[in-house]
């Protein structure tokens, strides 16, 4: 199924969509708040899209930076091509040591790559520990949001899940009840872990560490406990310099929540005592991108999501809707530039309104891509037979104006006299809840006619 | 100066009152223009459809037939963006292009920035809820955004005051989308409503009469709206309102 | 060829010659005129606390405030009012009962009420996050105004853990209610002396 039928289903539930677009928005407006109170957020991205544009021309030479810096100060670093190599790796990491079980942090990657699933196969217990996570992890379903993943549920779907699997009182769904008993149930499992995974915010080519941000401590506390410390990171994470901290870490929180930082911002350059720290490099697909001008700058993301919260289409479709990883503008567009034909309907899951790209805070032009990946669908003949033959159509007429002059008039006339049920018949999707505007007896060309005439 | 009048296509057959009003408002600050009657589409139906080969040949016949005028003005913030936004990637380096590029305006932007009326010889005492149309307000920068940390400004309540008697309401979501977005009304109708709906009752719980704004393809979409649920309130494209139509 | 390789050929494969310059970090920013009063509200805005200590007597001020506390750690000298030491234990589990944390952070910033904490002399990082309640010793005169002044005061050049901490731990994951004490401290206090 694409977009339209999912988002159809979103918003057959008129109560909920209504909602889940007003939770969203309230995130927006700590967003605007953050950010119109600080007079130099204008620069800020500028900076920050121009260290990315550096950073990705130059990406192989930061790469390898990173790496010889990583090595000099003890730390593993590993290559993966894709998601298959990935999840190898981890496998093969935990199985070397003896670990069974891991607990895990925040990481789109390791959802991209469905870490998870694989490690479950293998024998493997992993527990995702961010709160969001885990409730979505319990109830078997994907995150809706990259960095609110349960946002799609209400407490009273988080107190019956709660209630099933960490025998929750009754009805009870009161938010700092089950986040306690969510503090309860992971505790153990922190204490318990012998390896921890993190995903990477940023990879610093200069020092060769990574940092991660979190507001509810998981990661931290998840790899100060466990002696293997494993870090996947997408190719596009690396940063030159530290000091390009200072522009990001401003960035990322305002535009994501609307805090002025993340509880922990974590620079990681070194393993706990007696243990190991591997950082995987992940490409999966990221480098091809590189290659295309139209679409490169999607590789600029720091995943605040604040397009998936300004999108006004996200907002009543939910992020289920998307059927991809990472759901609103910048998951569409990473999305169709992965596999277009399986996701051929998100760059028009969009209105064009353009909030989007002016809301990041690395100035991606995120609608422009979507428009762009649209001429692509129609290239490869994805657009379907129907809809191309109406626009074929259509610009056909509009290359003889007689021609266009002659339709507009037989409308006109016609559709005036046609009975409610026909004219309103199912083929009229547009009059499904909506009513057709009235139709004039002469066009504004006719009209102007008449008036030079008269002149 | 010599002003080529571009009517949109479905506004020539849909809206002549609002397109008429257009060239009033031009004719009434004393300005020449001049309606070149070979127009049909600008092509952004096929182009935000993705269909490029489509859309570059209506450029084509558009950068022809619109070359040779000092301006292009239009009654829509939409299609306008279509030329000066997109039109690059089939016309770039084409004879004229840059001019018409240049040179193609929206009707307030143009008010606006180029001919800077002082009065507009109208009266219009509703309370007006100001729709911004994405493309206008996000592409040709009609007004400060949201999202963005920048000084405040609106070239449509600027414009628009110069209107004795207009009250302004005041929205909870200045600049959201309406949902219309072109074929997107017809291919994500679930998601179009649900937007227009929302966008209709934030204008209502304002306690606007009117919902106006620079575009009639936002406007077509929530007069349709509002008709079916027959609702307290009604769109109307800025140029009747410029023109002193009630 | 090694996937190392392979991503590597790819990526020059796919950029462009040459690329525009890495921009300078240090733009025109905030400077706030009560950098005291900026990192109290800021703090406080994320559900922690900022105190600034006159007579300098933390032993005082931790008897006073956090009383009826078991286990109290500390990874300052100076402090003698603990009852364990966080650094003698071989494993951080040993960490898990821990009330009261206290720890020295080396300056604060004022626009996001943050603090830097990189203490060398402490053994067990998962101090920080096991401990329910956190005491943040920071020197009066260190709070600089953004994370422009932050970075200038950080190094990397050794291996080593660094962390920003804004408060207590928190989630707003279950229908967006705040909700402060996720995984780590359920409180966070900064005391400056």
């Amino acid at each position: 199924m694409g977009h339209p039928q999912l988002a159809k289903k979103f918003v057959a539930n008129n109560e909920r969509m209504k909602w889940h677009d007003k939770a969203i928005w309230f995130v927006r407006k700590k967003r605007d708040l953050a950010v119109h109170g600080l007079d130099e957020w204008e620069d800020l991205r500028e900076i920050a899209k121009q260290i990315k544009t550096h950073t990705i021309n130059k990406l192989d030479f930061y790469l390898e930076e990173f790496e010889k810096n990583a090595q000099q100060k003890g730390l593993h670093v590993h290559w993966a091509k894709d998601a298959e190599e990935h999840n190898e790796i981890v496998l093969k990491l935990l199985l070397n040591r003896g670990a069974k079980k891991l607990v895990k942090s925040k990481s789109m990657l390791t959802e991209e790559c469905h870490l998870n699933p694989y490690l479950e196969k293998n024998g493997i217990k992993v527990i995702d520990t961010d709160l969001g996570e885990r409730i979505v992890q319990l109830r078997n379903e994907p995150p809706s949001h990259i960095v609110l993943p349960a946002i799609h549920l209400k407490k009273e779907d988080v107190g019956k899940t709660f209630e099933k699997f960490l025998k929750t009182q009754k009805g009870n769904c009161d938010p700092t009840y089950l986040t306690r008993a969510a503090r309860n149930h992971l505790r153990k499992k922190f204490l318990n872990a012998d390896a921890a995974l993190t995903g990477v915010n940023f990879g610093i080519a200069q020092t060769g560490g990574i940092v991660v941000c979190t507001n509810e401590g998981n990661a931290d506390l998840g790899v100060s406990l466990a002696k293997l410390h494993i870090a996947s990171m997408g190719i596009e994470k690396i940063i030159p310099r530290l000091e390009d901290l200072s522009i990001f870490t401003r960035l990322l929180a305002r535009s994501a929540t609307g805090q002025a930082i993340t509880s922990y911002t974590s620079h990681f350059h070194a393993p706990i005592e007696h243990g190991e720290m591997h950082i995987i490099i992940v490409d999966n697909g990221r480098s091809n991108i590189l290659q295309n001008e139209d679409f490169k700058q999607s590789l600029h993301c720091i995943r605040c999501g604040a397009c998936i919260n300004t999108c006004p289409v996200y907002r009543r479709s939910g992020g289920h809707s998307y059927g991809y990883t990472i759901p609103g503008p910048i998951g569409s567009t990473l999305g169709a530039s992965k596999d277009l034909k399986a996701n051929k309907t998100l760059p028009f899951a969009c209105t064009l309104c353009a909030s989007c790209s002016n809301v990041c805070p690395v100035k991606i032009d995120l609608h422009n891509q979507l428009y762009k990946h649209r001429q692509n669908v129609v290239k490869r003949g994805l657009l379907g037979t129907k809809k191309y033959a109406i626009l074929k159509v259509a610009t056909w007429v509009m290359k003889h104006p007689s021609l266009f002059d002659f339709s507009g008039k037989m409308a006109r006339l016609i559709v005036p006299k046609l009975p409610r049920n026909i004219l309103y018949s199912k083929v009229n999707i547009w009059g499904k809840k909506r009513e057709l505007p009235k139709f004039p007896q002469k066009s504004f060309k006719e009209l102007y006619k008449q008036r030079e005439e008269k002149k | 100066m010599k002003i080529g009048l571009f009517i949109p296509c479905f506004m020539n057959e849909l809206y002549p009152e609002a397109s008429m009003a257009t060239l009033k408002v031009l004719e009434n600050l004393g300005l020449h223009v001049e309606y070149p009657t070979k127009q049909t589409c600008c092509g952004q139906p096929m182009a935000n459809t993705g269909c490029a080969h489509e859309a570059g040949e209506l450029a084509h016949r558009f950068l022809k037939i619109f070359k040779n005028y000092d301006y292009v003005v239009a009654p829509s913030g939409s299609c306008v963006a279509m030329v000066r936004e997109n039109y690059a990637q089939f016309l770039d380096g084409e004879d004229g292009f840059e001019h018409l590029k240049t040179h193609t305006y929206e009707l307030v932007e143009f008010l606006h920035d180029v001919v800077k009326p002082i009065r507009m010889n109208s009266k219009f005492p509703y309370k007006v809820g100001i729709h911004n149309s994405c493309h206008g307000h996000r592409e040709l920068g009609m007004a400060s955004m949201s999202e963005r940390n920048l000084p405040a400004f609106s070239k449509i309540e600027k414009i628009l005051s110069l209107v004795d008697d207009i009250e302004f309401v005041t929205l909870k979501r200045n600049d959201e989308c309406c949902g219309f977005g072109g074929t997107f009304c017809v291919s994500e109708d679930a998601i179009s409503v649900a937007m227009g709906i929302d966008r209709v009752n934030d204008h209502l719980n304002a306690g606007a009469k009117i919902i106006t704004g620079i575009d009639m393809s936002c406007l077509m979409h929530m007069q349709g709206i509002i008709d079916r649920d027959k609702l307290p309130i009604k769109t109307m494209h800025i140029a009747q309102i410029l023109a002193g139509e009630s | 060829m090694t996937s190392r390789e392979s991503i590597l050929n790819n990526i020059k494969k796919n950029i462009p010659s040459s690329t525009i310059e890495l921009p300078q970090t240090n733009i025109a920013h905030a400077i706030y005129k009560d950098k005291n009063e900026k990192f109290k509200t800021s703090l406080a805005s994320v559900g922690g606390n900022a105190v600034w200590l006159e007579d300098g007597n933390i032993d005082e001020f931790v008897r006073k405030n956090y009383s009826n506390l078991e286990i109290i750690v500390s990874t300052c000298k100076e402090i003698t009012c603990t009852n364990r030491d966080a650094n003698k234990p071989n494993t951080p589990h040993a960490l898990e009962n821990v009330d009261l944390a206290i720890i020295e952070a080396e300056f604060g910033v004022a626009e996001n009420g943050a603090v830097w904490v990189k203490n060398s002399n402490n053994r067990h990082r998962a101090l920080y996050f096991l401990a329910t309640q956190l005491l943040i010793i920071v020197n009066k005169n260190n709070i600089v105004d953004t994370m422009h002044e932050a970075y200038e005061r950080i190094e990397f050049n050794q291996a080593g853990y660094g962390t920003f901490i804004s408060g207590p731990s928190k989630t707003a994951d279950i229908e967006q209610s705040l909700v402060i004490g996720a995984h780590g401290p359920t409180s966070a206090c900064v005391l400056f002396v």
